[in-house]
Order: C-alpha cells, then structure tokens, then sequence
C-alpha cells in the first residue's frame, strides 16, 4: 500500500478555482435582482457588456503569454471581477465606462502581476477607482430608486439601453437622482432637510439601497455557510462600521453623522464585506491578520464617508487594506506547530 | 492641540509627500527590494527629514530673514541637510555598522532626497511661523514616508515570487504598483484641507 505523503492544506471537499467562483456568482444573483427591480435593466446590461470584455481581455493576455486559454477562461475568475465592478458602476453610465474599467481590471491590475493569485489589488476595485477619478461625473450620476416618489419608475430595457448606448433618452430630458449616502453628504447638518428627504427614508435606511444591501447580505450568509468565505473578514468590518457609527451618531453629534442602520445599509457596504473585501487573493491571510485586515476597512469606509471627499468609500478602503495586507501578514503569522514562538518581526528573516 | 494631530494626519495620510506630491521617489524605488533595508532607511529619513526640517526652520527664521537675504534659501537649505546627512551617517556607522553596511549609497543619498529639501522648502512657502508647527511638518512627513516605504517594500516582496511578464518584472512593475498605490491613497483628499 502505498502512503502518499501530501502537503497542506488537506481538504476533504473535491473543488477547484472555477466552482469556488461559481458559488460566488450565484451569491451575487439576489443583489442583482433587486439592483434591477430599482435601478431598471442598466446593472444587468453592464454585467454582460463586463463579463464579455474581461474575457476577451482575458483571453488576448493567455494568447499573448502563451498559456492554455481554455483552462484559465474557465476557472471565472474574470467572470467575478467582472460582475463585481459592474455591480459598482451606475446602471446609467455609458457603455465605454464599463469597457474601460473592466479591461484596465484585467489587464493592468491582474495579468502585469502574473494572472489569478498573484495579483496584490483587487481588479474590480482597481477598474472601479480609475473611473471615478477619471470621470466623476458618470460614476456619481445615479438613477434615482422606483417608487422613491410616487411618479417615480424603473427604466424599461428599451430605455435602458437607449441610455447606456446613446446616453440619453427620447422623451426625457433628465435623469438621476442621488444615492442616499450623497444626500446624507449634501444635506448633513440641516435637520430640516434630512427628515422630509423620501431617498433618505426607506423601512431602515435610504429608500431602495436598503434592500439591495439585504440582498448582498444575504448572498455572503450564503458564502459563509458554503464555506468560500470565513466570517473573519465581514465581522470585523461591519463591526468597526457599527461601532464607529454608533459612537458619533449617540455620543457626538446625530444631525451630521448618519445612524448605525444607514451606514450598514448603505452604498456598497455590504457588497463590499461579503463579496469584495473577502477576496482570498488580496486579503491577509491568517485568522488575526484577516481581523485587522477589515476592521481597517471599516474604519477606513467610516472615515472617508464621514470627513473625506468621496460619498462612498468602499473602493477606496478596499485597496488601502490590499497595500497594507502584505505587511499585516507578516505581522500576523501564526505559530507553527512544534515551535513556541511565532516567526515574526525583524529579527528571524535571514 | 487638535490642529496639530491634523498636521500630522494631512502629512501623513492626505498629502503624503511620495504617493501625493512625488516627492522622494527614488529612495522609494531604490531600498524597497528588502523589508528590512526598508525599514533601516525609514528609520534614517525619520530622523534626518525631522532634523533637517527643524533646522532648516531656525535657519530661515533667525538667520536669513534678519540679513534678508530670503534668496539664499535654497542653498542654505542644501547646506543644512549636507551636514544633517553627514552627522547621520557618523552616528550610524558607530552605533550600527551593519545597518550602515546594508544602506550603503542610499544613506549619503538622503541629502539628495528631494523629500528632504522639498519639506524645508514647502516649510517656507507654506508660511509655516511655529517650531512646533515645522516639527510636526517635517515628522509627519517623514512618518507617511516610511509608511509608505515599508508597505512598499512588503509587497514587492510578495511580488517578486509572482509569475510577472518578462518585460514588466523589477523596476516597471514597482512602478506600477506605485502608481496604484497613489490611486488608493487619493481616496483621503479632501480629508483635511490644510
């Protein structure tokens, strides 16, 4: 009988690359529907225009660097860093926004790091923060949510398209609206505004974000239960973010912070806890270290929304953790078995 | 006392003299290979960049501008951070030789820094009329220069193991990788005008 003496980690589950990824994508499937029930067919059409522009991008790298392409287009890593960004980008912007983003993602922020797991940013990021430099105005025009006011209703696909392909709409001469994080921003400070304000009053938080957080929420649940992700991450984000926004909300100052609820389920929160911030590529990698590692992004998402000059800050704080993760887990390692100390600091590299 | 925590914070974070002003970014590329040259040469910027700050703000305040001769500002500058350099260097070649080993060239190249002269200089333009004031300026700025440095540094580490194209591997990668660093940190403008 042969004895195959194999390295860790041991799993029990059979599984590669490509299911992983699968399950996220199937996680992100409510955030999606309810992005489309508010925001009109917009988010789906950014999703395809994406998903085929990373793999092209994708594909012409392999052929460049002569790999198998088959064998990398098929583990979906492009298909997620895809949909992640495109779920970022307004379901209004034009077309060559996603394009843009989508394939400085592929190209620059993860096949110049040598392709899937080498990469120290996360791509959908990376894309996301080159275009709201780049061009502001499109990534901060929102649509505003169906039924926010009573007059108020979600494009159809016809004029969904009208608007990603052409940039306008017949018959209308205007359309946006601004998320409630952005109106929290303009307004912060006058009560009297804030308490007649319909995108700010949805059941617990701004009208129509609320839900499409609870349904990122509920697709990470599904992460966590399938084992793809560990809470680590998530927790200590969302907790950092609670009791940041508990402090200042109760004990500061409740006209210009927002309360606890709005910031969890806000902007990109949730999606950014569950689905971005997770990424095992980019993210610290022991238990303690991936602690750290998002409750930085918390404080950091909390900061920037708070102080800085950007509504959301989910992109940013994302990537200022990437940077710092190298340094965390050199700090964080664990202790091997067998030996008493872990290996850290300066002093044991050789 | 909370003016001078976002003195330090803006220098810091916001207006980080590498990834938001360009400044020093040869040190930056040049002792980022290794973690622990890394962290020796933050150590000496550390103390030179808040030496020669200070200095340089006693320089401008008690000797040039009661001559009046503000035109000389940039020359005295460069005198002042010779020397801070050269008393650096004495210090660590008898205190840490390996350390002085290991930094070899780049340790007299802090007087070429262009962080170096840049924080003296900015100290004048910015009108700045406190010694603590200049202090805090020239520290903090060196506190974000190390920063920056050291989490450089741990992640080309990371990155040098990585399958990098042929055409991109060493110097343009770290470049790159630069470039995305200051696309992150952009996030902190507008955090604190001053």
């Amino acid at each position: 009988m042969a004895l195959l003496n194999v390295t860790s980690p041991h799993l029990h589950k059979p599984g590669n690359t490509g299911a992983f990824m699968r399950q996220v994508i199937y996680a992100t499937v409510p955030g999606i529907a309810v992005l489309t029930h508010f925001f009109g067919w917009g988010t789906l059409i950014n999703t395809v225009l994406a998903v085929l522009t990373a793999l092209a991008c994708e594909a012409a790298i392999l052929k460049i660097r002569q790999k198998p392409i088959a064998f990398y287009l098929n583990d979906y890593s492009a298909v997620v860093t895809a949909l992640l960004l495109a779920l970022a980008i307004p379901p209004s912007s034009p077309w060559w926004l996603t394009v843009v983003g989508t394939s400085f993602a592929i190209v620059v922020a993860k096949h110049l790091y040598g392709g899937l797991g080498m990469n120290p940013f996360n791509p959908a990021m990376i894309g996301y923060v080159l275009l709201l430099i780049s061009f502001p105005k499109e990534m901060t025009t929102w649509l505003p949510a169906s039924g926010v006011t009573a007059s108020t209703e979600a494009l159809n696909l016809l004029q969904s398209l009208q608007l990603v392909f052409t940039g306008q709409i017949s018959g209308v001469d205007a359309f946006s609206g601004a998320t409630p994080l952005d109106t929290f921003r303009t307004y912060a400070g006058q009560p009297e505004v804030l308490d007649t304000n319909a995108v700010l009053h949805g059941l617990m938080a701004g009208y129509g974000w609320e839900w499409v957080n609870v349904a990122f929420l509920l697709g990470g649940i599904y992460l966590i239960w399938r084992r793809i992700i560990t809470w680590h991450i998530p927790v200590a984000m969302l907790a950092a973010i609670f009791f940041l926004s508990g402090f200042f909300n109760t004990a500061v100052d409740a006209d210009n912070y927002g309360s606890i609820l709005f910031h969890l389920l806000s902007g990109g929160t949730m999606l950014g806890a569950f689905f971005i911030a997770t990424d095992p590529v980019t993210a610290a990698t022991s238990a303690k270290g991936k602690l750290v590692y998002g409750a930085g992004i918390g404080i950091l998402v909390y900061v920037i929304r708070s102080w800085g000059g950007y509504p959301d800050a989910v992109a940013f704080s994302v990537l200022l953790m990437n940077l710092a993760a190298p340094t965390i887990d050199y700090y964080t390692q664990p202790r091997t078995y067998g030996h008493s100390k872990p290996n850290k600091g300066l002093a044991k590299r050789s | 006392m909370p003016e001078f925590l976002l003195v330090l914070i803006s220098t810091i974070l916001v207006n980080n003299f590498v990834l938001v002003q360009f400044l020093g970014l040869c040190p930056f590329m040049g002792v980022s290979n290794k973690l622990e040259t890394a962290m020796g040469m933050s150590l000496a910027t550390t103390f030179v960049l808040t030496l020669s700050s200070v200095l340089s703000y006693l320089t401008y305040t008690y000797i040039l501008l009661p001559l009046d001769v503000e035109y000389l500002k940039t020359i005295s500058f460069i005198l002042v951070i010779a020397v801070t350099v050269q008393f650096t260097e004495m210090v660590m070649r008898k205190t840490s030789p390996l350390l002085y080993r290991v930094l070899g060239i780049f340790l007299p190249l802090i007087t070429t820094n262009c962080a170096v002269l840049g924080v003296a200089l900015l100290t004048v333009k910015k009108g700045i009329d406190s010694f603590l004031y200049a202090f805090l300026y020239g520290f903090g700025g060196a506190l974000g220069f190390s920063l920056v440095l050291v989490l450089f540094a741990a992640m080309r580490e990371r990155i040098l193991v990585s399958d990098v194209p042929t055409p991109f591997k060493g110097a343009s990668i770290g470049m790159i990788t630069a470039g995305l660093m200051s696309l992150a940190f952009m996030g902190f403008s507008g955090l604190i005008k001053i």
